[in-house]
């Protein structure tokens, strides 16, 4: 079964990937009990910033995000 | 991007606040069901944020709250065994039996050790092979793909000495159970950000359609719950009832397919006992025949009377969402994480050691 170390925040920790079998090096995961569950996507990451701007753009549509 | 401090910022929480008071117009209840969404929530007092309006009412999801005590108490006997080594993440050692809790058990000698892993059960079974070894399975759908791969590999490996005491259970048909109740109160839900990311959501959606009511998937971080606050109260307001993702950094509608393809090939559909709940059908994960060999409950037989021990303690209340930690009398005062009354006080996850953790969230 494929394990990978992971930082957590620093702390370098063996965890069991069999679950993300597309998960490369330098990815960020979501980890439970030792099985790291999900690859985050970073294009959807962004999204919720992207909701502010929007909100932003509503309340000041002049300004940049406070 | 690092996808924890960005989330966390309180200037753009303030525009999520801003946004959900801007769409406020009446009164709307909500409900997260996720343990680690109640802790946030109290840590960050998320609740001060929104307009009186909303409410926000916790929910069963706390593995560690909801694993009947009926368990705890067959725990408890099999953990006192003499050949017996008995793992088990750590929270759920301090949860109350109908006599004693695991801790007890241990300072009495037991052979009690916490393992960050089922894996490390195994680990500890291969490395004793006189002894008898047995890991207390519990969790959610989170937890179930973690359970399920040290169980297929018990198999697969023919380790004869581990079994696994399961109290496994599912998020949706609790859901069900708070809204047919006749004092539901809920209005919206936040699923569970990480049940969701192993499960997915088409579960949710005959929910959402059956009941009208909208279900957004939500992650842990503040932002990620005040955008989950927001799009429940838009789709209130807005007169849907829809499933949305707001978790799309982890969440895939169809969830995480390799995950669900070793939870069914272990685990079958079986009725639960939720502590405080009661049983609902089809809400738990329980072993299929051909792994019955590693049911602790088989090799271990024991008849046990499990009763509550204290009247004052309201956790089932809390775990429906129908009483709020602080409604408790207990609560703070007969009833604290030193000695806790019931199991909401014990894990971090649980609402009352949140609330009691976080006062501020008293007021």
């Amino acid at each position: 079964m494929r394990t990978g170390q992971v930082s957590f925040g620093g702390i370098l920790k063996e965890v069991n990937l069999a679950y993300v079998p597309e998960a490369k090096v330098d990815n960020y995961v979501i980890v439970h009990v030792g099985f790291a569950i999900s690859v985050l996507n970073e294009e959807e990451a962004h999204r919720v910033f992207d909701t502010l701007n929007q909100l932003n753009a509503l309340d000041n549509p002049d300004g940049d995000l406070p | 991007m690092k996808y924890v401090d960005e989330y966390r910022n309180s200037r753009e929480a303030d525009l999520f606040a801003n946004a959900i008071r801007q769409s406020t117009t009446q009164s709307w209840t909500l409900m997260e069901i996720c343990g680690g969404q109640t802790h946030s929530i109290a840590k960050y007092s998320l609740q001060d944020l929104l307009p009186k309006e909303i409410s926000l009412l916790h929910g069963p999801g706390c593995p560690v709250c909801v694993t009947p005590i009926s368990l705890i108490d067959k725990a408890v006997h099999i953990a006192a065994q003499p050949d017996v080594i008995f793992c088990s993440f750590g929270d759920m050692l301090r949860v109350p039996g109908s006599r004693e809790d695991l801790l007890t058990v241990k300072s009495k000698g037991g052979d009690l050790r916490i393992v960050y892993s089922p894996m490390d059960a195994l680990k500890i079974a291969q490395d004793n092979p006189q002894k008898e070894v047995v890991f207390f399975a519990i969790g959610f759908e989170t937890t179930a793909p973690a359970n399920a791969m040290a169980i297929y590999k018990a198999k697969l490996d023919d380790i004869k000495n581990i079994s696994f005491l399961v109290s496994q259970v599912i998020v949706p048909p609790a859901i069900r159970t708070i809204l047919d109740s006749p004092e539901n109160r809920v209005q919206g839900f936040l699923a569970a950000g990480h049940v969701c990311t192993v499960m997915g959501y088409r579960e949710y959606e005959p929910i959402s359609k059956d009941y009208r009511i909208p279900i957004v998937v939500t992650g842990f971080e503040p932002l990620d719950i005040l955008q989950g606050i927001y799009l429940c109260v838009k789709q209130l307001e807005e007169g849907r009832a829809e499933v949305e993702n707001q978790y799309s950094r982890s969440v895939l509608k169809e969830g995480n397919l390799s995950a669900q393809k070793i939870i069914q090939e272990v685990f079958q559909i079986v009725p639960r006992q939720w502590r405080g709940i009661g049983e609902i059908a089809q809400s738990g994960l329980g072993l299929r025949e051909a792994y019955a060999r590693f049911d602790a409950e088989n090799k271990f037989s024991c008849e046990i009377h499990s009763q509550e021990r204290s009247s004052e303690c309201i956790s089932g209340l809390i775990l429906q969402g129908i009483k709020k930690p602080n409604e408790c009398q207990a609560f703070g005062k007969s009833c604290t994480p030193e000695f806790p009354l019931g199991a909401t006080m014990v894990s971090t996850e649980g609402a009352c050691a949140a609330y009691y953790r976080y006062q501020s969230v008293q007021s």
